[in-house]
Order: structure tokens, then C-alpha cells, then sequence
């Protein structure tokens, strides 16, 4: 239990920037997305739409997705996550 | 198994859903790569010495906990015993995750207790130490032949290769993705899988069920099949745990299922505990398990529901194909429940959204293989091999040691692998090894946490005695002499292992000496000062929506809802 709301505690943090795991989320999400959204504007045939009962899945799912992509980049970049930093390299995280 | 080799039983990759899978595995294996070596070791957020916010545990917790084991698993349960199959969230696990972190947490926090056998050590000595080690190490190996038989029968029906091929194929992938990314980008997938797999299951639940005419017409078509009307209401689940009587039948659910099978996996998951226990503070780290209680409440919604769909609505698992794998034959399609989401994916997802799915599932696989390699590593490594066979070695030796017991767990994996594969649902093999490893682990654990006097020999003869009466009732409905089909057979051995090594426990207690109560405090409940056990209220910990108790009292009542609505 090392004392992490004292002023010196807050001095050694740092953001942990494009590592955040909310970024990665929202990359993969928004990629995903994105190719999907894509598909399902031109490239899905009707036979496949046919299959799934009518509806256009890649374009629906793909919007979903970017909606989602969308959240966690704003909440990454709203509330940024601070990671402690240590002071020597090898040295192993106090208890 | 081999008829799903054929070309129409196949999925329908094409090059965009590889490229899909490709850049999930580019990214997580980079990202991996890139946070080991331009990042200092704290970066590795989930296990640093308790700096996380209760968002990113929670996170963590909840992805880890929702593996591919359970979205297969539970499907193939959706469609062999319907709606039933949600006892396991809303009994089997709800609960026992607001226990541990309402009951459990605020005690391992303080104690500092870092795993199970350690506590085992602490309290016990090293008889008991040893026993939970190899029944650890052994639990692995069994869920990671799982987690290997599912991650082939993807490649299988991907690529239509022969089982035995796709399960070498599949663990040559396993060991050489952890080599390459090493803990880091494990971690990441863990996260990562959750998401692509909620991403992929929530629309081919909503299409589904758009197909088979709403929640309304799923239920007319499930009551009118073979299975008949019980499979749509949650209770009494006769069919699931295979008693006639529905008193029984709520009693072993209630009981094995609710309270043995449950709590003794959730509060003594080495995995889970140690992501709660990397929280910020006390609060903190009772919210985790308390958090991942909420979105826990309604996978049943994307994981059931699909299962039974496929029960309806998939050629090969409707009609007579599923009242013959319900009377315990084979198909006359070939395929059996374990099939039952793949075979919803290609009948109604798109090529895209194919290639999503087909992602989630295979890094799932990954994720949970690769979880159970690490375990049994560190555990026959650490608690095993350093502590009882090869003392004092530099840790150059260790390290060694432990990248040669990965590839040997690997192979020792593909054999499991196939006795896996004689199940025709893979729950059944699950709960089965619960009742053999979870149940008395956590009667000895909960013994030896209110009880002071137990003692160091009741510890290691409780455990052994309760997996043997485990076994014995497996042999027993085994052998058919008791018979008991569904998942009873596991609640029975689970209740038996239970009351055996309680029973055992206190016998053996009465007749040695127990442990010096200074070397118990911080491991028993009653010589913990209360003040180690109390959660902060103030500064970050502030607020009625940071207040453990209360949250766990919300997630209860929606779960009670949730019960007498289904």
C-alpha cells in the first residue's frame, strides 16, 4: 500500500498515451467498423442479404461499430488514464 | 466428427474476412511487441503493484472471465437445453461474484495474499500446498485441451482439415503467438477478444432472432421441437440437471450449481482475483468483481439465445437431429451441439461480418490456451518444482525450466484435447473438472478462513478426500449405476466433494494440533483487525456509485428480476 494521493505520488505518473487499452478499442472497433460499413454499402451480394433474412448485417453491425469506437475514443480522450512511472529501470512495482 | 469435413458443412471464408482476422492478430501481437520495448515494465497495466482506476480492473476482469470456453459452451447448452442454461450466469455466477467482492476482496486486499496456493501455504503449510498445486496444475491442463479441441474445430470447419490435423495445427499456433508477443500482448487479446466477440454475437442474435420471428416466434418453435415447452423458462431446469423431481431439480441447482460449483470457482480463480487485485485501493478492488457483475447479467442474451436459434433454425441441429443427440446418439447430420453457433455464423452472417466472428472466436481460444499455459507454468514452476524438487537454483534455471514445461503442457494439451473431444458438449466436460478441482478447494478454503482452530493435516486430507468423493460419484453415473444424465451428475459430485471435505476436515482438526493463532492473523477472518478489512470512503473511493455494497445490492435486484421474468 504505497501512499498514491499524496503530491509525490501524483508527480510520478504519467499518460499512458497510445498504450491506453480504451485507444486499442477504438482503433480495432473503428477499423472493423469501417470495412464493414464498406462491404455493406457495396460490396455484399443480395443472395447473402437474401440468406440473413433481409437484413444488410455488414452495414448495420459496421455502424454499431463505429458508434462504438466513437465512445471510447472520447471517453480516452476526456478522462486520460495515468500510469505510475518507476524510477529505475528493473526495479519490481512496490506492494 | 470427420463428416464436418465436408465442403458444405464448411464456412465461407473469403480473402476479406482473412485479412479482418489478419489485422487483429498484426495489431495485437505489435502492440505487444512495441509495450515491451519502448514502455517501462509498469505500462503492463493489469499486473502493476495496484495503481488501476476500478474501470480498468473491472475491464479486465470481465474480459477475462468471458473467454471462448463459455460463448461455445453456453450456446451448445442454449441449444440442448435452452433457456435454463442462463442458471449459470444469473445463479451460477452473479452471486458469487458479488460475494467475492463484497465478502472476499476487502480480506485478500488486506492480507495481501497474492493466489491460492500461496494462501495455502500461509495457512496450511506445504502438505496443503503441494495437493492444491498439483490439482491446479492438472485443472489447467484438462481446460486447455478445451480450449484447444474448440480453437481446431474452427480451423476444421475454416478450412475442412481432419480434427487431429487442426488440433496440432492449432497448439503450434498457440505456442509460437506466445512466444512472439509475449505477456503483454496476451493481456491485450484478453481485452481485445471481448470486445470483437460482442461485436460479432449481438448482431447474429438480432438477425437471428429477425429470422426466426422475434422472441415470439422462438419460443413457439422451440416449445413445438424436440425439447419441448420447458426449454423456454429458466426454471425448474429439470432437463439440465437430469432429475425427475423438480424439487430436486431446483435443490441441485440451487445448491451444486448456485453455491459449491459457483463460489468455489469465482472466489478462488487465480486469474480473476489477481486483476482485482492489481486495483488502486481496498474500494477499488471491490468494485472490480462487483462491475464485471453487470454485463455478466446479460451475456446469456448473446450466447444462449443463439444456441437455441441453432436448435431451430440450422439444418443439421433441428428436428431429428437434435431429438437424437438429446437421447444421446449421434446426429444423423454428424454435427453435435459444440457445432451450434459455427453453424448459425454460416448460415446467416455475411462475408465481413463472417470474418469478425471467425476472429473473436480463434483469439479467444488464444487467449484462454495461452491463460492456462501461463497458470500451469507459474504453478508447476514456482509452487511445484522450485518449492519441493529443485530448491536453490539462479533463476536462469527457472526461466528455462518454465519455456520447457510450456511446450511440454502444450503437448500434454493436444492429448486432453481428445478426450474433450468424446464430449458432445463441452459444459458437461467443464463442470465435470469443477466438480473435481473448484468444489473442495473452496470448502477448505471457506473452512479455513472462519475457522481458526482447522489444522495444517485437515488442510491437504480435506482436499484429497473431497476430489476422491468427486471422482467416486463421476464413476458411479459413469459406469450407470447411478444414472443421471445432463449436468446432475457434476452438481451431485460438486455438493458430495463439498459436504466429504468439510466432514473430513473437522475429523481431522478434533485429532491434531492446529496452528499458533500469530502466524493466522491476516489469513483468518476472526484475527484480522477490522480496520484492515474496511474499505476508504473518501477522496476517489467518494460517492453512493463507488460504494461496493450498494452496487452489489443493485446488481442482486436486477438479477432477482431477471430470474421471475424467465
Amino acid at each position: 500500500m504505497t501512499s498514491s494521493g499524496t503530491p509525490a505520488g501524483r508527480s510520478r505518473t504519467r499518460r499512458a498515451g497510445a498504450f491506453d487499452i480504451r485507444l486499442i478499442i477504438a482503433l480495432l472497433i473503428g477499423v472493423y467498423g469501417l470495412v464493414t460499413t464498406v462491404l455493406g454499402i457495396w460490396f455484399t451480394p443480395d443472395s447473402e442479404i437474401d440468406r440473413s433474412a433481409g437484413v444488410n448485417i455488414n452495414l448495420w453491425a459496421g455502424l454499431g461499430m463505429l458508434v462504438l469506437a466513437g465512445l471510447f475514443a472520447l471517453w480516452t480522450w476526456l478522462r486520460p488514464l495515468r500510469v505510475p512511472v518507476e524510477e529505475e529501470e528493473g526495479e519490481q512495482p512496490a506492494e | 466428427m470427420t463428416v464436418l469435413a465436408d465442403a458444405n458443412l464448411r464456412l465461407d471464408a473469403n480473402a476479406v474476412d482473412y485479412v479482418l482476422l489478419g489485422t487483429y492478430f498484426a495489431l495485437v501481437i505489435g502492440i505487444g511487441y512495441l509495450a515491451r520495448r519502448r514502455v517501462s515494465t509498469s505500462l503492463d497495466f493489469f499486473l502493476s503493484g495496484r495503481s488501476l482506476p476500478a474501470w480498468v480492473t473491472g475491464l479486465a476482469f470481465i474480459s477475462a472471465n468471458l473467454g471462448a470456453i463459455e460463448v461455445m459452451g453456453m450456446s451448445a447448452n442454449g441449444a440442448q437445453y435452452g433457456m435454463p442454461t442462463a442458471h449459470y450466469f444469473w445463479v451460477g455466477a452473479v452471486p458469487a461474484m458479488l460475494f467475492l467482492g463484497v465478502v472476499m476482496m476487502p480480506f485478500y486486499y488486506g492480507s495481501k495474499v497474492r493466489s491460492v496456493p500461496e494462501f495455502m501455504l500461509r495457512r496450511f503449510g506445504p502438505g496443503t500446498h503441494l495437493v492444491n498445486g498439483i490439482s491446479f496444475a492438472l485443472a489447467q491442463i484438462l481446460i486447455a485441451g478445451a480450449n484447444l479441441f474448440l480453437l481446431a474445430s474452427v480451423v476444421n470447419l475454416l478450412l475442412g482439415w481432419p480434427i487431429w490435423v487442426s488440433v496440432i495445427v492449432a497448439a503450434a499456433i498457440v505456442l509460437s503467438y506466445t512466444a512472439l508477443g509475449g505477456l503483454s500482448a496476451a493481456i491485450y487479446n484478453e481485452v481485445l477478444q471481448f470486445f470483437v466477440i460482442v461485436a460479432a454475437l449481438l448482431p447474429l442474435t438480432l438477425v437471428g432472432l429477425y429470422k426466426v420471428g422475434g422472441w415470439q416466434g422462438l419460443v413457439d418453435k422451440v416449445s413445438a421441437g424436440p425439447g419441448g415447452p420447458e426449454q423456454v423458462d429458466s426454471w425448474p431446469g429439470n432437463q439440465l440437471t437430469g432429475f425427475d423431481s423438480n424439487l430436486l431439480s431446483v435443490i441441485g441447482l440451487v445448491f451444486g450449481l448456485g453455491f459449491v460449483l459457483s463460489f468455489g470457482y469465482w472466489t478462488t480463480n487465480f486469474v480473476e482475483v489477481q486483476r482485482a487485485m492489481a486495483a488502486k485501493s481496498m474500494s477499488a478492488g471491490m468494485r472490480t468483481p462487483i462491475i464485471g457483475a453487470f454485463p455478466k447479467m446479460f451475456v446469456p442474451f448473446i450466447v444462449i439465445i443463439p444456441g437455441m436459434i441453432a436448435g431451430v433454425a440450422v439444418t443439421e441441429l433441428s428436428g431429428a437431429n437434435k431429438e437424437a443427440l438429446l437421447a444421446g446418439e449421434e446426429a444423423p447430420s454428424g454435427a453435435t451441439f459444440n457445432n451450434a453457433l459455427l453453424l448459425l455464423m454460416r448460415d446467416l452472417l455475411p462475408n465481413g461480418m463472417l470474418g469478425i466472428a471467425i476472429t473473436g472466436l480463434l483469439a479467444a481460444f488464444m487467449a484462454g490456451m495461452a491463460a492456462n499455459l501461463s497458470s500451469f507454468n507459474t504453478v508447476f514452476t514456482y509452487d511445484i518444482w522450485q518449492s519441493y524438487i529443485r530448491k536453490d537454483r539462479p533463476d536462469g534455471y527457472y526461466l528455462r525450466f518454465g519455456r520447457i514445461m510450456t511446450v511440454i503442457a502444450t503437448v500434454l494439451a493436444i492429448g486432453t484435447a481428445f478426450i474433450a473431444s468424446t464430449y458432445a458438449n463441452l459444459m458437461d466436460y467443464l463442470q465435470q473438472l469443477f466438480s473435481f478441482f473448484n468444489a473442495p478447494l473452496f470448502a477448505t478454503f471457506i473452512l479455513g478462513l472462519f475457522w481458526r482452530r482447522m489444522s495444517p493435516a485437515a488442510g491437504w486430507s480435506g482436499l484429497v478426500s473431497g476430489t476422491a468423493a468427486a471422482v467416486l460419484v463421476f464413476v458411479l453415473t459413469e459406469s450407470g449405476v447411478w444414472a443421471m444424465p445432463g449436468q446432475g451428475g457434476a452438481f451431485v459430485g460438486a455438493g458430495a466433494a463439498f459436504v466429504v471435505d468439510i466432514v473430513v476436515s473437522i475429523a481431522v482438526t478434533v485429532a491434531t494440533r492446529p496452528k499458533p493463532a500469530a502466524e493466522l492473523v491476516g489469513l483468518v477472518y476472526s484475527l484480522t483487525p477490522k480496520e484492515d478489512r474496511t474499505p476508504s470512503r473518501t477522496g476517489e473511493d467518494a460517492g453512493w456509485y463507488r460504494n461496493p455494497t450498494l452496487l452489489a445490492g443493485i446488481a442482486l435486484v436486477i438479477t432477482i428480476v431477471l430470474n421471475i421474468v424467465f
